[in-house]
């Protein structure tokens, strides 16, 4: 079996999975937990509680505040102490729902056994309705809600379902650990988002440094015997878990600039998504878990953990409880080491794509001073989407929106390859990243404006 | 040798003289008829192609003027009523006067006021910072210090201040372009009026947190108290979203909020004499006691009256 890799570009930073033989440990409850009503992609929830309510674990507390959006539930019982602003990892204020906790009661229509439910549900809008109310998002970072993306639009039919398993970001471990400790809850959430996709085939990708993962996912699959699910094993190079970098490695197909993966008829789950759709569907549980690793560099093992822990647990509880920050840690990250966001502020909660939090040593964070460009092309060859990172910079600085946007600026996945392998240190994504936001304003406006102009041609 | 300069030197001549004809030609036969008058305001324009106008530079802005019905919608703030008479006699039109603006930054955040909470090593823009996280400090409101207004500024009127980490506004070198409006992400930068020989009151915050988080992340924050609003005889001061904001053209300059902000948050700039907080407060209080000795007086005849109909 060959290995499977994008066409081209990428890095290979040091994986640094030093949390990998951490087993999963339940983190126990907080005294508080603030849920964010912005914790995934697109419109923020509209809570739907109100403050002194009694609430009960797994109950809606939120639901969507648009199309693209997703219903939120409660992680803990308690009562509903405020619903206002409350600042993010960043600082920014956001609207949280705020719960004293007390007791831990449970939703009595969740399924908290652990006996593996395999019957999927015939109807496919059955389906798709409780992983709407379950609240699933992507899981993979992006926390694009699921059920929107498992219904292809009209036209369009997906080819092949991709679970993402390749966990190419270094440090992180949670997805490893779910691979390893339910693999079969995995491979059951898998066959349901395949029902839903009408069948298709469906590919779960994993990375070559996991060989465990591989194993245990293989035998998971042969063991239920669903049909037309299998693992690929693919090359160990980052950012080998993009959307679109892990359809032209099992597909051999390229999204188009602009373009969304239906377009090319793959559809792309992450697995910690497969077991949360497995959750919703089969054991009615909502999204209220997840697994985050704790780890970071030049620290000892006993501060390093894989925690299933409840959503809207403080970032400051968690680090409490895996033995607080260390003393080599100069910068805490929330995410992995590559697209994660530094911690400004640790009294952040946690939110549903929570999936580790770094500490970094100052050697290894510390950016270095800037020299100037001298036109080696590393950041053009470590670009897994083709586009010439020095020259979008250059463009920036000039403010010429219109060759950004003929560059491509768009396209960028903000992967950091470009700055990760820049030798004259330059901040080179810090910049692209707001000539991505200003093209797209750009794109955004002409389309609506398009619209709007069609729209008065009818009439 | 000497031929070879006599030939070059002959058709270089002709070669110059018959591109020259044809020059002469083709600016004849393709000239574009273009209003004088164009020429005639860019000549009285500042000419310093800032954009300020929401124009793409002076002529532009000439171009657009003759084209014009009336001069209600544009304006030169670096010029300002003086360009603006001049441009209004070429044309004909009549402008209204506009009193002259200044950047003001509404920003306290010093050093010494905001403790910084954390270290940021990264690309030195505020635009990036902003889209990074909310700042050093435990505002998310305030000044980022990177310096993209100073950056924005054409003038030379805007630099960082080392000591307090925020930007000062030379009101001498100003010209209320709104460039660096434009180019601050958290808004803090606004263009008010000059002033009567540049006195100016305003709230020098925006922070919208409420009171107790806005004064454990700065000391000089606006809290929102309202004791500004309460005060103000003018009608000047409104407070929304927990930060107080004074109406420059409704403000008379009478100093009383500055003295009851009880944060210091309220800057008043330019004035001649330091401000006297205590003999200011005594003249609200004495104001007050008078209006609440009249008050009194006028609500016992409404009484007894009120008694006399029951």
């Amino acid at each position: 079996m060959g290995k499977l890799t994008f066409s081209m570009g990428g890095v290979h930073p040091h994986d640094s999975k030093f949390a990998r033989e951490c087993a999963i440990e339940e983190l126990p409850l907080p005294p508080t937990v603030y849920v964010s009503m912005a914790q995934h992609l697109g419109a923020p929830a509209k809570p739907v509680v109100a403050v002194g309510d009694t609430v009960k674990v797994g109950q809606v507390i939120a639901e969507p505040g648009g199309f693209i959006s997703a219903f939120v539930h409660s992680p803990a019982s308690g009562t509903v102490k405020s619903i206002a602003p409350r600042k993010d990892l960043a600082g920014n204020p956001v609207m949280h729902v705020e719960i004293a906790v007390e007791g831990d009661e449970w939703d009595p229509a969740i399924d908290r056994t652990k006996t593996l439910v395999t019957a999927i549900p015939e109807d496919k809008a059955v389906i798709l309705d409780r992983i709407k109310a379950g609240g699933v998002v992507g899981l993979g970072g992006a926390t694009f809600p699921t059920h929107v993306k498992l219904s292809p639009p009209p036209g369009k039919v997906a080819e092949c379902l991709i679970i993402n398993g390749t966990e190419c970001e270094p440090y992180l471990t949670s997805d490893y650990r779910i691979m390893l400790e339910r693999p079969k809850e995995i491979v059951v959430g898998a066959a349901i988002m395949q029902k839903v996709l009408g069948g298709c085939p469906c590919v779960i990708g994993i990375e070559e440094n996991k060989p465990e993962a591989i194993r245990t996912m293989g035998a998971a699959i042969a063991e239920l015997g669903y049909p037309g699910i299998e693992v690929k094993v693919l090359k160990k190079r980052y950012p080998q878990g993009g959307e679109k970098q892990l359809i032209d490695a099992v597909m051999k197909r390229q999204v188009r600039s602009g373009g969304l993966p239906i377009d090319v008829g793959a559809v792309v789950q992450n697995a910690g998504t497969a077991l949360a759709v497995y959750e919703a569907v089969q054991k009615n549980k909502p999204l209220i878990t997840n697994v985050l690793t704790v780890t970071g560099d030049h620290i000892p093992g006993n501060l390093q953990h894989n925690y299933l822990f409840r959503i809207g647990a403080p970032l400051s509880f968690i680090m409490e409880q895996a033995g607080g920050i260390p003393q080599t840690a100069d910068k805490l990250v929330s995410g992995g080491p590559m697209m994660g966001k530094a911690i400004s502020n640790p009294d952040a909660t946690t939110v549903k794509g929570s999936s580790a939090i770094l500490y970094l040593s100052e050697a290894s964070t510390r950016r270095q001073a800037t020299t100037s460009c001298i036109r080696c092309g590393k950041c053009a060859d470590a670009c897994p989407m083709g586009l010439e990172p020095f020259l979008l910079y250059r463009l920036y600085k000039a403010a010429d929106l219109d060759a950004l946007e003929k560059q491509a600026a768009q396209d960028c996945i903000e992967c950091g390859c470009c700055l990760y392998s820049c030798p004259a240190h330059i901040p080179l994504l810090d910049h692209i990243r707001q000539a991505k936001g200003q093209v797209m304003g750009v794109i955004r406006a002409r389309a609506a404006a398009a619209k709007a102009a069609a729209e008065a041609a009818k009439k | 040798m000497t031929q070879t300069i006599i030939w070059t030197v002959a058709i270089l001549s002709v070669l110059g003289l018959l591109l020259a004809l044809i020059l002469f030609w083709v600016a004849r036969k393709f000239r574009v008829e273009e209003d004088p008058r164009i020429d005639e305001v860019e000549k009285v324009m500042p000419g310093a192609n800032c954009g300020g106008c929401g124009f793409a530079g002076c002529r532009a802005f000439a171009d657009a003027a003759v084209k014009a019905p009336n001069l209600d919608n544009q304006y030169c703030p670096v010029g300002g009523d003086e360009v603006m008479q001049k441009v209004a006699a070429i044309l004909g039109f009549t402008v209204a006067a506009k009193a002259p603006q200044v950047a003001v930054v509404r920003c306290n955040g010093t050093c010494a006021n905001r403790p910084r909470t954390n270290d940021y090593d990264g690309a030195q823009s505020c635009r990036v910072k902003a889209a990074l996280y909310s700042g050093d400090t435990g505002c998310s409101y305030g000044c980022l210090g990177c310096g993209d207004c100073v950056a924005a500024c054409q003038f030379g009127a805007l630099s960082m201040d080392p000591a307090t980490g925020l930007p000062v506004v030379d009101a001498s070198k100003c010209t209320a372009c709104g460039a660096c409006v434009k180019a601050c992400p958290k808004h803090i930068i606004e263009l008010r009026n000059q002033g009567p020989r540049g006195m100016r009151e305003f709230v020098s915050c925006v922070n919208k947190d409420k009171g107790p988080a806005a004064r454990k992340a700065c000391a000089a924050a606006c809290i929102g108290c309202g004791l500004c609003a309460k005060t103000c005889t003018h009608d000047a001061i409104t407070v929304t979203d927990n930060v107080a904001y004074i109406d420059f053209t409704k403000c008379k300059l009478c100093r009383e909020c500055e003295a009851v902000c009880p944060t210091g948050a309220i800057h008043g700039v330019n004035f001649p004499k330091e401000l006297d907080k205590d003999a200011v407060k005594k003249r609200i209080a004495d104001r007050k006691a008078k209006a609440a000795a009249a008050a009194a007086a006028a609500a016992q005849p409404v009484e007894k009256k009120e008694v006399a109909n029951g």
